[in-house]
């Protein structure tokens, strides 16, 4: 028989079980699977109850998150060989809370990723008729890296803060907002900052850095955090300094 | 498409946004939420790191004191500070010095190495590799060393 | 105006500190405390050490290094008894020994150094 891997599932059925379990499953292994084709193999061969997310297989959805042995991945990009000759532990992303089996909650994070108002805010829409707003490949540089999430979630799974705190804005809802205030076209800085200037928001931030280091696309939540404080720390001196500018 | 899914979900996203209870709480009665341990930083090496990080600031504010008590010892006259320079020899005071060196250390190289991420530079519309921001913060910091090294052992 | 949130200026305070302690504490913690007892390297007398330190800019000088160090130190073991431990319920005792004792430092620096001829 071919050579086979053990992969270490978390099952939960809040219907039946007080508090999630752990499953082994042996599964063929293969040198081109990811995690997420192991979990496949298994809801078609082995036991079809067993519930997860996913959908593109490429990482561009950001819908198969979860923790492989104990770390925030993306399972549709993670080979199983990394972890050869196993077991592989699968669990849920962690934090969230757990719907059933390797599923979770994410409201919360939607609601938050809403509340920063992540879109383009305009104190007076131009009209129509004037063509739409330019911008030069310079100003599309300064926010790129923010934009490249993906609402994976990964990084919420990687943030202490975030488990300790529920109400934390988080690392991608923080970054999202930042996107928006270095976006040439956006006047909704002020406004946002409002929202997130308060301890909830990018005060609760200790820079651990975690959520940097298992982002999938590179966009550096952390950083994000921190040039917002230092804008905050700014305009706080800066107001200080001239009062009668505050508007 | 965020709206178009929290309003599927039917979640209220108050103004402000922020305060009160998470959201999440009012769905799914039976859904499982692990309680994040204590202790949760002892049990991954980077966590513990960050901690340590943290923690660096203990011998800062150990150092200061220590210099405060070193400024006293300077106006209370020769005496006073043979005593204090005294102590200094003590084991104690050698190894609590010389841990506390190190953790100091450890916050200059984190905190010089985390920096550029905070600080964006951009010239001429691009922005400024992090490592040249950190060698300029680590050139300065032997620069100044060395400087202070120099007025002290001068005088 | 709305009312001034108060942690952009902690966190400036931090930062600041942060800086300085990174820049200023390893050669003096070297010196002071290991060089000098150790007797790696021969150390000022004490009158010219005492000229030194009591020159006006120097004196401005270790009053910034301790009172900025002090409020790095406040904001960051305030956090990490909060985050470490999970003791956030204690939240006003941490703030008021953290910030307090950050105070009480610059207020004696202050002093010292004042009273430093
Ligand atoms: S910031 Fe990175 S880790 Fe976080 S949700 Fe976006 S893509 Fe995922
Ligand atoms: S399935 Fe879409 S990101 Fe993995």
């Amino acid at each position: 028989m071919a050579e086979t891997i053990k992969l270490e599932v978390t099952r939960y059925a809040p219907e039946r079980h007080q508090a999630p379990t752990s499953q082994s499953f042996e599964v063929p292994y293969r040198k081109d699977w990811v995690v997420l084709d192991a979990l496949n193999y298994i809801k078609d061969n082995l036991d079809g109850s067993l519930s997860y997310r996913w959908s593109c297989r490429m990482g561009i959805c950001g819908s198969c998150g979860m923790m492989v042995n104990g770390e925030p991945k993306l399972t549709c990009a993670t080979f199983l060989s990394k972890y050869a000759p196993g077991p592989v532990r699968v669990e849920p992303l962690r934090y969230f809370p757990v719907v059933r089996d390797l599923i979770i909650e994410m409201t919360d994070f939607m609601a938050k990723l809403r509340s920063v108002k992540p879109w383009i805010i305009r104190e007076e829409e131009k009209p129509l008729s004037e063509g739409e707003y330019l911008q030069t490949p310079e100003q599309l540089d300064t926010y790129k890296q923010f934009s490249m999430c993906i609402n994976c979630m990964l990084c919420y799974a990687a943030c202490p803060v975030y488990g300790l705190d529920p109400l934390f804005s988080g690392p991608a809802a923080i970054a999202l907002a930042q996107r928006y205030n270095l976006d040439s076209r956006d006047q909704g800085a002020e406004e946002r900052m409002g929202i997130l200037s308060q301890h909830a928001g990018i005060w609760g931030c200790t820079f651990v850095g975690e959520c940097t280091r298992v982002c999938p696309k590179h966009v550096d939540p952390a950083g994000a955090i921190q040039q917002y404080k230092l804008t905050a720390a700014k305009e706080w001196f800066k107001s200080l300094l001239m009062p009668w500018g505050a508007k | 498409m965020v709206q178009i899914a929290a309003d599927a979900l039917g979640c209220q996203v108050k103004p402000g946004g922020l305060s009160g209870t998470p959201s999440h709480t009012a769905y799914h009665p039976r859904w499982y939420r692990e309680r994040v341990s204590t202790y949760w930083w002892l049990w991954k090496w980077r966590y513990l790191k960050f901690v340590l990080r943290e923690l660096s600031s203990v011998p800062v504010a150990y150092f200061v004191t220590l210099t405060l008590v070193q400024v006293h010892a300077l106006s209370d006259g020769p005496q006073a500070y043979a005593d204090f320079q005294r102590w200094m020899t003590h084991p104690v005071f050698l190894t609590l010095n010389a841990i506390s060196f190190l953790f100091v250390l450890f916050h200059t190289v984190t905190w010089f190495n985390l920096a550029p991420r905070a600080i964006v530079v951009r010239l001429r519309g691009k922005r400024v590799p992090e490592f040249l921001i950190a060698g300029s913060n680590y050139a300065a910091w032997l620069v100044i060393s060395a400087a202070v090294a120099w007025l002290i052992l001068r005088s | 105006m709305a009312k001034k949130p108060i942690e952009p200026f902690l966190w400036g305070l931090f930062s600041a500190g942060g800086v300085v302690a990174a820049l200023l504490i390893p050669v003096h913690l070297f010196l002071f405390g290991l060089a000098f007892p150790l007797g790696w390297l021969t150390p000022p007398g004490y009158e010219s050490l005492r000229a030194l330190a009591s020159h006006p800019l120097a004196r401005i000088y270790l009053f910034v290094l301790c009172s900025f160090s002090l409020f790095h130190w406040a904001h960051r073991f305030r956090y990490t008894l909060y985050d470490g431990l999970q003791i956030k319920h204690l939240n006003e005792v941490i703030t008021v020994f953290c910030y307090g004792g950050a105070l009480a430092g610059t207020a004696a620096a202050g002093y010292l150094l004042w009273g430093l001829r």
